[in-house]
């Protein structure tokens, strides 16, 4: 059934593509009207700029990037003959500490390279298929208005190459895709990333921009279940995903690698959703979107919370960061961002400002300079490295590989007046079945959702659990795996 | 027949001889017409391993037309038997390994020198549709999903040996170890008529025509044939041959 109605949504997207080519002619570049860009070139409003005049110059080799990198403005105020070279790896990586996956990709990464040309070029996509790839693959590109996007020129066996060549007629935001059968399998196993088309003179000038692509994955073993993992037919054609990641990796956008900016600070986000099922319901907390482009078009909307990203869509999104602090960067269907990995980070350094918050900003504090608490020495003991393993594996993400949580997002556990307060039974308890609702640690209130992880064996919940309570400025008891196991059994065995 | 078995012998072939499959019902995973959902099958014999590096460097010693650097350009892409280190030198290949970067031609001429022929389509998916127990294991989602593991991974720099488990026709490695070619790999995507769109090999397309929704493995197989030609060559592309009639 899921495949009749993947054929169906194919045949409904060709009839919306020639729709939606008469209703935004028209109104194509409502965004080149605002003086803010040096580099804005005057286009009457009325006018199709150049997509048809011949190129110029010699073909250019296109600048491709790696997400959450994107290649820089095009300048140029002419179209030009711009070739791109893609070579598809299957490759496995890692997309959560200890969890591995074997994705198909346009690169060698999730998401695939970033393209970005001008309005009116002639671009010639040149796909490689490496010899050790298992799988023909081919690329569909949005942004084509012709047969399959361009899938059938592109179709390759591994170890060839294949190129075809279209005009770049329409400016936005474009997802691209292998539609390779089975289409399904191959989105959800990476085969996604993005083209942006702009428009003559560009989008006004801002400090940062940034590639963030959603996709979903979905995996023979449960959330966080170690090891390799195979992808799950099943679960693919129920739509139940295992994770749902940002740029391939749970953390992708976390802690070191957190995108970054000043205070004052303007932000372009080109965000994509691959897919291959779910809308994604974009949201930065702690932000307003002064733009969104919405689905990638050409007219802005302004002062929008959360923008709905449909599955093989994208959206231009921009932003200013006022405050100091981390921003977490959330699908806000939130069971996904709590749960299957769809968090990010956005960190921003500078002066505050006081006239825009007050002294109760959590973020403040944060920004002030947390207390680092000390780390525990786990050598020679195999029980606190096996905790400190699982730790890093699974609680990092939340709790921070420093035990300090995210204020008002995720509590504390380093000098935790509730680990201390709480029987062993409900802090073991919490770890089998997870934990809803308001808890308060050190005088803040937390109203998350901590996952149950009862697929931690005995031995891992108790070594984690004497981990962190004899480390991060913690001094409590021992757990043992007795312990576990019999609160363990009591729940089984409760009516 | 007595020097077809000398042939045989001197190619290193398993002493049982190919394996008797069928006679049986295929369902095809898209009909050429409602009338063709069903294809039967007659009777076949089929090497029960994939073709090796030693055989096909016993063929191409007999058949030198055949060897890397003399076939035709026409018949082989310029990575034909690229992963020998010479025409006459496995290098790192191991002997008894899947010979790979091979095309269709030249698996043909190797399959005719032998007294045989490339299995047709309908054939090897009937002796592909095996387990280890029953003959016909298609609709078992623990069977689909180990073939589905398999193809998810890349193929490694060094195949290993042939010689997994024999299924209950008795034919081994059909799936595990690399992508075998068949006598009409086109079939699958070629109708009698070329402006019908639902007959298109990429997307949906086909999936509207398809009998299964759900026979992801037979989608992948269809495919990965789908984007070849016959020149063709890849790292994770071998064959094995069919006969009309026991070769003994």
């Amino acid at each position: 059934m899921a495949w009749r109605g993947m054929a169906v949504a194919v045949v409904l997207g060709v009839l919306a593509k020639t729709s939606l080519l008469l209703l935004v002619a028209s109104a194509c570049h409502a965004s080149s009207a605002a003086p803010t860009d040096d580099f804005i070139e005057v286009v009457p409003a009325s006018s199709q700029p150049d997509v048809t005049s011949t190129p110029v110059g010699h073909p250019l080799i296109a600048q491709l990037t790696t997400a959450p990198e994107v290649p820089a403005k095009i300048f140029r105020n002419h179209p030009a003959h711009v070739i791109v070279n893609l070579t598809v790896n299957e490759v496995e990586k890692e997309i959560a500490p200890g969890v591995r996956y074997t994705f198909w990709t346009f690169g060698g990464d999730v998401p695939g390279k970033f393209i970005r040309v001008r309005q009116g070029d002639v671009v010639e996509i040149h796909l490689k298929n490496d010899p050790s790839s298992k799988m023909p693959h081919n690329i569909d590109l949005h942004a084509v208005s012709g047969p399959g996007g361009g899938a059938e020129s592109t179709f390759t066996a591994p170890g060839h190459e294949s190129h075809f060549t279209f005009r770049a007629t329409k400016p936005g935001l474009y997802v691209y895709h292998c539609a390779t059968a089975p289409v399904p399998m191959h989105v959800a196993n990476g085969m996604y990333g993005m083209i942006f088309v702009e428009p003559p003179g560009g989008l006004p000038a801002v400090n940062h921009e940034y590639y963030i692509m959603q996709g979903e994955l979905y995996t023979v073993g449960k959330y966080h279940a170690p090891g390799l993992q195979a992808f799950d037919m099943d679960k693919g054609i129920d739509e139940r995903p295992t994770y749902v990641l940002f740029d391939g990796a749970e953390g992708s956008l976390v802690g070191d690698k957190a995108l970054t900016a000043k205070t004052g600070d303007t932000i372009r986000i080109f965000f994509g959703n691959g897919g291959p099922n779910l809308d994604s319901n974009f949201h930065v907390i702690g932000t307003i979107f002064d733009r969104v482009y919405t689905e990638g078009g050409s007219i802005a909307q302004e002062h929008v919370q959360t923008t709905l990203v449909p599955s093989g869509g994208a959206a231009i999104v921009e932003l200013t960061v006022e405050a100091p602090g981390t921003y977490a960067i959330v699908d806000h269907a939130l069971f996904r961002a709590f749960n299957k990995g769809a968090v990010g980070q956005l960190k921003v350094t500078g002066p505050s400002r006081s006239d825009l918050f007050s002294a109760k900003q959590a973020d403040v504090a944060y920004a002030g300079g947390p207390v680092e608490a000390p780390r525990l020495r786990t050598d020679g003991d195999p029980v606190l490295q096996m905790g400190e393993s699982t730790f890093g594996r699974i609680c990092a993400a939340c709790h921070q590989p420093n035990g300090l949580g995210l204020p008002g997002q995720f509590p504390p556990l380093a000098r935790s007046d509730y680990l201390a307060k709480q029987p062993k039974e409900v802090i073991i308890g919490h770890l089998l079945h997870g934990l809803q609702g308001p808890v308060t640690v050190l005088g803040m209130t937390y109203n998350g959702t901590m996952p149950p992880l009862a697929f931690l064996s005995d031995n891992e919940i108790a070594a984690v659990l004497t981990y962190v309570r004899a480390s991060f400025g913690n001094s409590l008891s021992r757990i043992t795996p007795d312990e576990v196991s019999r609160v363990r059994g009591q729940t089984a065995s409760a009516p | 027949m007595r020097s077809l078995a000398i042939v045989a012998l001197s190619a290193g072939i398993a002493a049982a001889g190919p394996a008797r499959v069928g006679p049986g019902i295929y369902h095809p995973a898209y009909p050429a017409s409602p009338s063709e959902r069903e294809v039967a099958v007659a009777a076949f014999w089929l090497d029960r391993e994939p073709v090796t590096n030693a055989d096909y460097l016993a063929f191409v010693r007999a058949a030198p037309e055949w060897s890397r650097g003399r076939a035709r350009s026409l018949f082989v892409d310029k990575d034909y038997l690229g992963h020998w280190r010479s025409s006459d030198d496995l290098g790192t290949a191991l002997p008894k390994a899947p010979v790979v970067r091979v095309s269709w031609f030249s698996a043909r001429a190797y399959c005719a020198w032998r007294g045989g022929r490339l299995p047709r389509e309908a054939e090897w998916e009937l002796a592909a549709a095996a387990d280890a127990r029953h003959r016909d294991a298609s609709a078992d989602p623990a069977f689909q999903a180990q073939i589905l593991k398999w193809y998810a991974r890349p193929t490694p720099a060094i195949l290993p040996a042939v010689g997994g488990a024999a299924n209950a026709w008795g034919v081994r490695d059909l799936h595990g170890l690399v992508w075998e070619w068949v006598e009409d790999f086109t079939a699958s995507l070629v109708t009698s008529d070329s402006r019908d769109p639902t007959r298109s090999q990429v997307c949906g397309a086909e999936a509207a025509a398809s009998k299964d929704p759900s026979a992801y493995a037979t989608f992948m197989r269809t495919a990965f044939r789908g984007s070849l030609d016959g020149r063709d060559t890849a790292t994770s592309l071998g064959f094995r041959c069919a006969y009309d009639r026991s070769p003994r």
